[in-house]
């Protein structure tokens, strides 16, 4: 098989934009909307996800064949717990603010959607490779995101990027506020509604019959 | 007093939901119509009334630094809290199954109302984050690890059916194509979580 034939392509990037894990699989919403009132813990959090998936999706799939499948969800739990914490310990280690922003939702990635939906849905059925591709796809849509929603949050809550101010002073000074509606968490859920409403206008194929 | 407190807040103010987005997956799917969406939280309040106990002895006695004193005196330093993701998971998804088979066994009926549901919560995040949550904020003793299972699932089963009683009546309503389905369900839930956020106020 060759390693980037026609199949494995689209494992790759059907996730991007078409098959998003976010906007039309509709999973790992928790902490899409958790971590994103800031840029910085969105794309640490971003980064942790495409790891843990891509390394989960190739474990499970090189022991697809010896799980029973009636206790493949407890396989696939410790799994994935695994991962985390070696997630986890390194975050710490490394950069302690981040990790304490993001507080329990790196531990949440063990019960994200994404992983168990992934693992079920694709490891179990292809080989390493394929589903090596397939959890960086998904890793990185889902990361896409996260890093809009956050970059919109950002910008009209706080005025800043990365913690860097980008809307200049002068502009509080003619009376412009920062919005801090956009921090607070509902405002997430409606920045997620306005980016599917956006992508599912142009995807018409995707837009449900009834609500 | 403080239970009662830390009840009532867990069901207005921490609300799973509307403060922390936990358990949202199941929470969009699950909510077409109200009699599911009941089920689906009655089993969420269940497991989390019996897990976040467990996770507490579990977490006070074998993983925080120092707990396996009572085991041996020279156990004394060692600190097993690294592992608690990997035990917390182990305890939920263990429980559910118990609890699978023992409302099989016992209540048939109950489990044929939840019965696709119950295995699915293993994966809920409200569950998890619950332990979690329980863990960071050095909850007192194991009642209180219990009140505070009850109060955030009651927040979440408020919050579900809620939901699946607006989503019944929208149905009727004539939604922008791109929106309908997922879309206009942010956007309610969004709604919602403002309404609740006005409980913010609170000081309990």
């Amino acid at each position: 098989m060759a390693l980037f034939s026609k199949r494995n392509k689209e494992a790759f990037f059907n996730p991007l934009s078409k098959d998003n894990p976010v906007l039309v699989q509709i999973l790992g919403i928790c902490s899409t909307l958790a971590v994103t009132a800031k840029l910085e813990p969105a794309i640490v959090m971003g980064i942790s996800v495409i790891c843990v998936l891509a390394l989960s999706n190739v474990i499970i799939s090189l022991i697809r064949k010896t799980i029973p499948t009636t206790i493949r969800i407890i396989v696939q739990l410790v799994v994935v717990a695994a991962l985390v914490i070696i997630v986890q310990q390194v975050l710490v280690a490394y950069s302690y603010d981040v990790s304490k922003q993001l507080s329990v939702f790196i531990g949440l990635i063990i019960t994200n959607c994404i992983l168990m939906g992934r693992l079920e849905a694709f490891a179990l059925n292809n080989g390493p490779w394929a589903s090596f591709l397939d959890g960086i796809g998904n890793g990185l849509g889902y990361t896409i995101i996260l890093v809009i929603v956050a970059f919109f949050r950002e910008l009209l809550g706080s005025g800043t990027l990365l913690g860097f101010q980008v809307i200049p002073q002068w502009c509080y000074d003619h009376g412009y506020m920062n919005n801090g509606l956009m921090i607070l968490p509902p405002m997430a859920l409606i920045t997620v509604a306005c980016i599917i409403w956006v992508h599912r206008s142009r995807n018409k194929d995707l837009q449900e019959s009834s609500n | 007093m403080e239970n009662l407190n830390l009840f009532v807040k867990s069901i207005f103010i921490d609300n799973m939901i509307f403060a922390y987005f936990l358990g949202m997956c199941s929470y969009l799917a699950v909510s077409k119509n109200v009699k599911t969406a009941f089920g689906l939280g009655l089993a969420v309040t269940f497991m989390l009334v019996v897990t976040l106990p467990l996770n507490y002895l579990l977490d006070t006695y074998v993983l925080q630094e120092g707990a396996l004193k009572w085991l041996h005196p020279s156990l004394a330093s060692v600190d097993l809290s690294f592992l608690g993701l990997i035990m917390f998971i182990a305890v939920i998804a263990s429980a559910t199954q118990l609890v699978e088979m023992a409302v099989e066994k016992f209540a048939p009926a109950l489990y044929n109302s939840l019965g696709i549901f119950l295995p699915l919560i293993a994966v809920n995040c409200a569950i998890l984050g619950g332990a979690l949550f329980m863990q960071q904020r050095d909850l007192g003793s194991t009642l209180t690890a219990g009140v505070y299972g009850l109060g955030s699932g009651i927040g979440w089963l408020l919050a579900i059916v809620g939901l699946a009683a607006i989503r019944e009546k929208i149905a009727y309503s004539n939604v922008p194509p791109a929106l309908k389905g997922i879309g206009i369900t942010f956007i309610i839930t969004g709604l919602m979580g403002i309404a609740f956020m006005s409980f913010l106020g609170i000081k309990l």
